[in-house]
């Protein structure tokens, strides 16, 4: 099981590399619709390579329930 | 025992020609905006697309789809009578009796040959490249016409801003012909499946309106599609470097881009041209493979003898692609 403070600047490069959003702006308390202005194409895109990266299954309706990067970090941590 | 005698295998196929149709009727994303809640900075993100073309009532399946044959009949020198079998791909005929097909081979002018209608969705363009390029190898037929022609906007709910900004019309079609050497062999071994599992995302409601899961088909097909893009290029005996042309089916432009980077990882070239038609045509289903290189090849952007890679998806979920050499 990775640690939350392992998992965050790996996701962040992610989001970066997705969303085009620098990942020094992927911090904990972010939502990614409202303060990242990442849409749901591009969610789905970050949870299949964090699917890769994580080695966990983040199905359609569990990621509708990720609203911040800090709700992502913690169903990352507790699924790995 | 009886042994029955069968025709002399030939070498394979090659397109020859190409055709596209499109009404005349251009949508835009402003239009759109102003049936339901959408703007044009959303569409063009979301999905890529400006603007879209649209059937008149007096357009149909059959029409379109023969405008783009005989075009492509044209494109390829050959007449009508010298075909031997036509082959439509759609998944949009108002009703299921009588086909498209025999109707269309009519109207470009040859009755008697082979017809029939052939429903894999989005991926029909490629089912039926493979299965008319199956069909000369086996020397059931030297000349082929493959159309994919679909009048989507018939089955739009035009309330439901998920679909009406996506979807259009249009017609794409290919002539195919026997190879007669292995070095005049165009169409590339097809690969073909189908995801049954997933048939609830993409379907017709019972008012009779398609609807799709857009976040479940866009996770399917950006994470799907490209390693059957590659099995096809395998079987083709090549290897992604040798690609010039990359025609996904134009579902997405950003599903489009996904296959392309995916490509570009397992060392497709830089300069691999990769198709955008969905900018100006929106999705078309079956027609938007044959219709797009129609397009690119009409801009200048690919060559005689380029080698394109083809793969379609879609409702089903139904997937396909071959590797051809462009005519």
């Amino acid at each position: 099981m990775a640690s939350k403070e392992e998992i965050l600047p790996d996701l962040a490069s992610i989001v970066e590399e997705v969303a085009g959003v620098d990942a020094s702006e992927v911090t904990p308390e972010k939502s990614f619709v409202d303060d990242l202005d990442i849409d749901s194409l591009s969610m789905v895109e970050i949870a299949v390579q964090a699917e890769d990266k994580f080695g966990v299954k983040i199905p359609d309706d569990e990621l509708a329930k990720l609203t911040t990067v800090s709700d992502a970090v913690d169903y990352i941590s507790s699924h790995s | 025992m009886t042994s029955l005698r069968t025709a002399p295998p030939v070498a394979g196929a090659r397109i020859i020609g190409l055709g596209s149709s499109q009404p005349d009727r251009v949508v835009t994303n402003d239009e759109l905006a102003q049936r339901v809640e959408t703007n044009d900075a959303w569409i063009r993100s979301r999905v890529g697309i400006a603007e879209r073309r649209f059937a008149a009532d007096t357009d149909s399946v059959v029409s379109m789809g023969a405008d783009a044959g005989s075009k492509a009949l044209a494109d390829a020198g050959l007449a009508p009578t010298d075909l031997d079998a036509v082959i439509v791909a759609t998944c949009t005929m108002p009703n299921p009796i009588p086909n498209a097909a025999a109707q269309l081979s009519d109207r470009v002018g040859v009755n008697g040959i082979a017809a029939f209608d052939l429903n894999a969705a989005c991926a029909g363009f490629c089912y039926g490249v493979g299965v008319g390029s199956d069909m000369i190898r086996a020397g059931s037929a030297r000349n082929v016409l493959v159309v994919g022609s679909e009048k989507l906007t018939d089955w739009l709910d035009m309330d439901d801003r998920s679909v009406c900004i996506i979807f259009a019309d249009a017609a794409g079609a290919a002539v195919l012909t026997a190879a007669e050497t292995p070095e005049e062999v165009g169409v590339g071994p097809v690969v073909l499946g189908a995801a049954g599992d997933l048939v609830k995302t993409i379907g017709i409601d019972e008012q009779n309106y398609l609807r799709q899961e857009g976040q479940a088909v866009f996770r399917w097909a950006t994470t799907k599609i490209a390693p059957v893009a590659l099995k096809a290029v395998e079987r083709a005996g090549l290897t992604p470097a040798d690609i010039d042309v990359l025609v996904p089916h134009q579902a997405n432009l950003r599903i489009v881009e996904a296959i392309a980077k995916k490509l570009r990882s397992e060392g497709a070239r830089d300069d691999l041209v990769v198709a955008d038609d969905i900018v100006y045509s929106g999705n078309t289903s079956s027609a938007s493979i044959p219709m797009a290189i129609d397009h690119m090849r009409a801009a200048g952007r690919v060559r005689s003898g380029d080698i394109a890679l083809l793969v379609g998806f879609g409702a089903g979920l139904s997937y396909g692609g071959q590797v051809v050499v462009l005519p």
